[in-house]
């Protein structure tokens, strides 16, 4: 059982989404802008159903936000 | 901003309606202890009433109160929850622990309940505020 990391580009995402704010994201997943914080910080890994959302508030599949990693 | 709205108008009706119930717990445990003394002379009948309505509302309180957890934002469950279990550890623990102490003669007073839930409600808050200031 390797080290596994979920990674995330939903800080470039929101960049490319003319600059969206993390606000706007958050009001898009219906969370607060503290998880959406956390979660571009690396700081807390989503659930299932918010990481879909925070995918379809950016219209791009799931694996374009999230990465598995699976460390040795 | 429709989904912003819904969110944040669900939060704040179950946190008033927390704080109401919560408020109204507090009173009817203020009529259960003085109310025998001071308005009806421990009358047997009042007094159970008023220690019926006490859990009644209290039980009220519990389901509002999870009802308030299950709307909140995940990360926030997760940190409630995470302080909550610390703060029920500790109850458990250091209130078994305090209770021994009169009955095997390290202490000459009797162990209040109080003391154990103003512990429990420390480390609830000490709970809460680290669980945020992790996540930031």
């Amino acid at each position: 059982m390797g080290n596994a990391a979920i990674t995330n580009n939903v800080r470039r995402l929101r960049f490319d989404a003319d600059e969206m704010t993390q606000a706007d994201l958050a009001a898009k997943a219906d969370v607060t802008r503290q998880t959406i914080i956390a979660i571009e910080g690396g700081k807390y890994s989503p659930s299932l159903e918010l990481a879909f959302k925070i995918a379809n508030a950016f219209g791009v599949p799931l694996e374009s936000v999230f990465q598995y990693q699976d460390g040795e | 901003m429709t989904e912003s709205n819904d969110f944040t108008t669900r939060t704040k009706i179950n946190t008033v309606q927390l704080g109401l119930w919560s408020g109204a717990w507090v009173l009817t445990t203020a009529l259960a202890a003085f109310g025998p003394k001071f308005l009806w002379e421990f009358s047997t009948w009042p007094t159970i009433l008023g220690v019926l309505i006490n859990l009644g509302v209290g039980f009220k309180m519990i389901l509002v109160n999870k009802r308030h957890l299950n709307g909140m934002d995940e990360l926030m469950r997760k940190i409630q929850l995470e302080a909550m279990a610390i703060s029920l550890g500790v109850g458990l623990v250091c209130g078994i622990s305090y209770e021994l102490l009169e009955d095997i003669k390290l202490t000459t007073f009797e162990p209040e309940i109080s003391h154990l839930i103003i512990l429990m409600a420390l480390v609830y808050t000490v709970g809460v505020f680290s669980g945020v200031r992790r996540f930031k």
